[in-house]
C-alpha cells in the first residue's frame, strides 16, 4: 500500500454535558452550528481544504448519529478509494475490549488504523471548536522546526488565560513548560487542542503511557508532560484568527451571534475556504408578505412570516405571523407559532413552539430558575413541544419533563 | 418501486422564444426556482419514482448540463448497475454529430436502449416542470394494455405567438383513449396538453423509431405519434397537480412568479418528493440591518441590505443598501449596487447592475439581461 504523509485523528468523543439537553441524543460534534452546519463540519472541512484525506473520528457516545451523519464522507469530498473518513468506536478483541479511558487511549486503541497508512505524522484534533485553519501550514512549520510535536496556540486575553492550557515558550517558539488552567498564568499562549506528532515517537510514548496504571491516558495531562520531561523538541505554532470552544450554551450562542453584523468576526462566506456539510434537500427559503427580517441568517427550507432580528435560523425552521424573534438561535426544523415573543433563546431541533408563547421573560417574583448551564439564555430541548400560551423565563431549560413547571402556572417546582 | 422502467430525457430542443436565456445553454439547463435547473424536476421525478436507469440525450451547448449533472451523485444516480447515462452526440458514418430531430437522436442512442434491462421506457422532454411520481401512470399503462400512454394536464393558457412543441390530446368517449392528436394547432380544439411524458414498451419504441428513421422521419411526435394515432392504442393519463411549461421568456417569468404562491405552486415543495440539484456549499443567506424583504423566495449565499419584493433570488445574489428590486428574477451571482431600481427584470447569472441604474420591464414583456453583463 502507498503510504500517507499525515493522518488525522479527530477526538469527537464527548457527550458534552455542559451543552445540557442539546446533547441528550447526539454527541457534541453533531450539534448544529451557524445555520447550515454541525460542529464537526469545521475540523473535517479544514482537513479537506488542507488536503488531508484520511480522518479517523473517535467516538464512544452515540456513534450511530455521527455514523449516519458522516456516511461515506461524500459531502466533505472524503469518499476516497484509499483513505477517507472512518468512525472509530471502541471495540472488542479476542483478548479484551474497553471504553476509551482518555484522549490518548482512544488513539492508542486505534493504532492499527493509523499504522495501515504508515504515516510520518499524525494530526490530533478535538471536535468541539469553531475555526478555519490550514493544517498543512502547521505541518510545514512542524517539519521546518524538526519538532517532535507541534501544538497550535492562540493568544488569549491575559485575564482569561487561567481557563486554558497554557504553553510557555522561549523566544524561538519552543515550548519550555505546560500548565493546565494555571491560577497564575506566565503567558497567554493557549493550547487549541490541535497537535501534530511524529507518529512513531507518539506511538512509543502512548505504549509507555498505556503500561502506566496511574495514568489517565490523556494528551494534556500525561503525554505532553511526559514528552516535555524527556526533553523532546516541542514547538508552539501561533494561530491568528477566529477560534471558539463551543462547549457551553453561552459560547455556542455567542459563536452563532459572531456570524451576524456588517463585518462579522466569523465570516464563513469564504469561497477559498468553504465549510462543507451534509446538505438537506430543501427548497430555497421563503419570506412572507408581512415579514420583517434584518441582521439575520436564513437558510434553505425556512419560512419566515414574522419579525426576525439578530437571529440565526437553521434549515427547515419556521417563524409564523405576528411573532417577534430577537437574539436567538433556532435549530433545524424548529417551528415557532403565531403571536410569540422570543428573546435570547436557543430552540432545539424539531421543537414546536405553539401560539402566543413568550420565551425569555423576566422571572416572576420568587421564581427560582436553575440556570447554571444557561445564564440568561432560554434553552428549549430537541423535539420539545411548548403549548400555546406558555411563558418561559430567561435562563430556563425546557425539556418534555420540566415543561409542566412552566405551563401550569407553577413556579414552585 | 418501479424496477421495470427506465427513462430517456431528450434535451436537444431549441426554442427561439427563450431569447437570451438559452443563448449559451439548453432549455433543460435554464435556472429555475431559486436553486434549480429545469431538468432537476423531471430527473427528481424519476428518482422519486424509484427509477434508477436514466439516459439523458444532449446536443449543442451541453457543457452547462454536463457540469450541472456530473456523475449524477446528487440524484443518487452514480450506481454500479444502471444510473445516469449522459448521451452526447457523436459523429458516425450516418450522423454528422448534430441531430435533425429527436428521432435522429433516438436512433443514435438505440444501443443504450437495447442494453437497458427494463421493459418500459419513459420518454421525457425537458421543458415541462412538475413534481409527481410515475408509479400511477406506469400502473395504468401496464393494466390498460395501451401501446403508448401520454401524461397530460388541463391547461387553458394559449399564446399562438409563442407556440412551441404544443401537443394536445382529444379523447374518445371513454375519456382515456386518444382519438386524435394536435401538434401546434392554430385553433386548438382541446385544453388537454401533453406533459412531455410518454410511456412505451421498449421493443415497440425500437421498431417505431427504426421504421420512421429509415423513411426520413425527424420528429417523434409528428412522424410517429401523429402518424400512428389510429393504428396504435394511445391513452392519456391525467395529472391534476401543478405544471409549469417553460416555453418562452414570458412563461418562464410568470411561472417563476407563481412560485411565490404556495397555494398555486405548492406541489413543487412537496417534502415527500424532494427536488435534487447540484450542491454548491453556500452559507446561509444574510440579511443586513437595512434589509426590507417581502414575498420573496431566496436561496443560500445571498446578501440583502436593500428592498426586495415579489422576487426570486438565486444563490449568491447581492442586493446592496438602498437598492430596490421588485417583480424580478435574479439568477446566481447577480449583484445589484446601491440605489439601483429594478422592476420586471430577469437577470441571468453574474449580471451586475451598477449604482443608481433603473431597469423597468412590464408584466407581458420582462427585460432579460444575458449572462455576465454589466449594466
Amino acid at each position: 500500500m502507498m503510504k500517507k504523509r499525515i493522518v488525522c485523528m479527530l477526538l469527537a468523543g464527548g457527550q458534552g454535558s455542559r451543552l445540557g439537553v442539546l446533547t441528550s441524543s447526539m454527541a457534541k460534534p453533531a450539534v448544529p452550528f451557524g445555520g447550515k452546519f454541525r460542529i464537526i463540519d469545521f475540523p473535517l472541512s479544514n482537513c479537506v481544504n488542507s488536503e488531508i484525506d484520511t480522518v479517523g473520528v473517535l467516538t464512544q457516545y452515540r456513534p450511530l448519529a455521527l455514523n449516519s451523519y458522516l456516511g461515506t464522507g461524500q459531502h466533505w469530498d472524503l469518499d476516497r478509494s484509499y483513505g477517507g473518513v472512518f468512525v472509530l468506536p471502541p471495540y472488542m478483541t479476542e483478548h479484551d475490549g474497553r471504553w476509551y479511558s482518555g484522549t490518548a487511549n482512544a488513539i492508542w486503541q486505534n493504532r492499527s488504523f493509523v499504522d495501515q497508512y504508515d504515516p510520518d505524522y499524525v494530526l490530533i484534533l478535538s471536535g468541539d471548536h469553531i475555526y478555519k485553519m490550514n493544517y498543512t501550514s502547521m505541518l510545514r512549520y512542524h517539519v521546518e522546526y524538526e519538532a517532535a510535536a507541534t501544538i497550535a496556540v492562540l493568544k488569549v486575553p491575559m485575564e482569561e488565560a487561567h481557563r486554558f492550557g497554557i504553553m510557555n515558550t522561549d523566544e524561538d517558539g519552543r515550548i519550555v513548560s505546560f500548565e493546565e488552567k494555571p491560577k497564575q498564568p506566565k503567558s497567554n499562549n493557549a493550547s487549541m487542542g490541535i497537535y501534530i506528532f511524529n507518529w512513531k515517537l507518539l506511538r512509543a510514548y502512548m505504549e509507555r503511557d498505556d503500561a502506566d496504571e496511574t495514568s489517565e491516558n490523556d494528551f494534556g495531562k500525561n503525554i505532553i508532560p511526559a514528552m516535555l520531561n524527556a526533553g523532546e523538541k516541542m514547538v508552539a505554532y501561533p494561530f491568528e484568527g477566529y477560534w471558539k470552544d463551543v462547549g457551553t450554551i453561552q459560547s455556542l450562542w455567542e459563536a452563532n451571534m459572531d456570524m451576524l453584523g456588517e463585518d462579522p468576526i466569523l465570516d464563513l462566506n469564504d469561497p477559498s475556504w468553504r465549510i462543507y456539510t451534509r446538505n438537506p434537500v430543501l427548497a430555497p427559503h421563503y419570506v412572507g408578505k408581512n415579514a420583517k427580517v434584518r441582521d439575520s441568517l436564513v437558510t434553505e427550507g425556512c419560512t419566515v412570516k414574522g419579525d426576525v432580528k439578530h437571529t440565526v435560523l437553521f434549515c427547515g425552521s419556521a417563524v409564523d405571523e405576528d411573532t417577534k424573534v430577537r437574539d436567538s438561535v433556532v435549530f433545524p426544523y424548529a417551528k415557532i407559532g403565531k403571536g410569540c415573543v422570543v428573546h435570547k433563546a436557543i430552540i432545539g431541533e424539531n421543537a414546536q413552539i405553539g401560539d402566543n408563547v413568550r420565551l425569555g421573560e423576566e422571572p416572576k417574583e420568587g421564581e427560582v430558575i436553575d440556570n447554571r448551564l444557561t445564564g440568561d439564555i432560554v434553552l428549549i430541548g430537541n423535539d420539545v413541544t411548548v403549548p400555546s400560551g406558555a411563558v418561559i423565563p430567561r435562563g430556563a431549560v425546557v425539556t418534555q419533563e420540566t415543561l409542566c413547571q412552566f405551563v401550569n402556572g407553577g413556579a414552585n417546582a | 418501486m418501479n424496477q421495470n422502467a427506465f427513462g430517456l430525457i431528450f434535451t436537444g430542443e431549441g426554442n427561439p422564444y427563450m431569447r437570451d436565456l438559452t443563448l449559451s445553454r439548453a432549455v433543460a439547463a435554464v435556472p429555475f426556482g431559486g436553486r434549480y435547473r429545469v431538468v432537476d424536476f423531471v430527473l427528481s421525478d424519476f428518482v422519486n419514482s424509484g427509477i434508477r436507469n436514466i439516459g439523458l440525450i444532449t446536443q449543442r451547448n451541453y457543457h452547462s448540463l454536463m457540469d450541472h449533472l456530473g456523475s449524477g451523485k446528487e440524484w443518487d444516480l452514480n450506481r454500479k448497475r444502471d444510473g445516469l447515462f449522459m448521451l452526447p452526440p457523436f459523429s458516425t458514418k450516418d450522423n454528422t454529430g448534430v441531430y435533425r430531430g429527436d428521432i435522429d437522436a433516438f436512433h443514435s442512442v438505440m444501443q443504450y436502449v437495447r442494453h437497458s434491462s427494463q421493459k418500459y421506457l419513459i420518454l421525457s422532454g425537458s421543458h415541462t416542470i412538475f413534481n409527481t411520481r410515475f408509479n400511477a401512470i406506469l400502473k395504468q399503462h401496464e393494466e390498460s394494455g395501451a401501446d403508448i400512454t401520454i401524461m397530460y394536464n388541463e391547461d387553458a393558457r394559449f399564446n399562438p405567438e409563442e407556440q412551441n412543441r404544443d401537443l394536445r390530446l382529444l379523447f374518445a368517449e371513454d375519456g382515456i383513449t386518444v382519438r386524435e392528436l394536435e401538434w401546434n394547432p392554430r385553433y386548438p380544439r382541446s385544453n388537454y396538453r401533453s406533459c412531455e411524458i410518454t410511456i412505451i414498451d421498449k421493443s415497440l419504441f425500437e421498431d417505431l423509431v427504426e421504421e420512421s428513421y429509415s423513411r426520413g422521419g425527424i420528429d417523434f411526435v409528428r412522424d410517429i405519434l401523429l402518424t400512428h394515432v389510429h393504428d396504435l392504442k394511445i391513452m392519456g393519463w391525467r395529472y391534476d397537480g401543478y405544471v409549469a411549461r417553460i416555453d418562452s421568456v414570458n412563461t418562464y417569468f410568470s411561472h417563476s412568479m407563481e412560485l411565490l404562491n404556495k397555494a398555486e405552486a405548492g406541489d413543487l415543495y412537496n417534502p415527500d418528493h424532494p427536488i435534487y440539484t447540484k450542491v454548491k456549499d453556500e452559507t446561509s443567506a444574510k440579511y443586513g440591518a437595512n434589509a426590507d424583504v417581502h414575498n420573496v423566495v431566496m436561496a443560500d449565499g445571498c446578501y440583502v441590505d436593500g428592498t426586495v419584493e415579489d422576487s426570486i433570488l438565486f444563490r449568491g445574489v447581492t442586493v446592496e443598501r438602498g437598492a430596490v428590486v421588485r417583480n424580478s428574477v435574479l439568477m446566481q451571482g447577480v449583484t445589484i449596487r446601491a440605489g439601483a431600481r429594478l422592476d420586471h427584470v430577469i437577470l441571468d447569472k453574474g449580471v451586475t447592475v451598477t449604482a443608481g441604474r433603473a431597469l423597468t420591464g412590464y408584466e407581458g414583456l420582462p427585460l432579460v439581461f444575458r449572462k455576465n453583463l454589466t449594466v
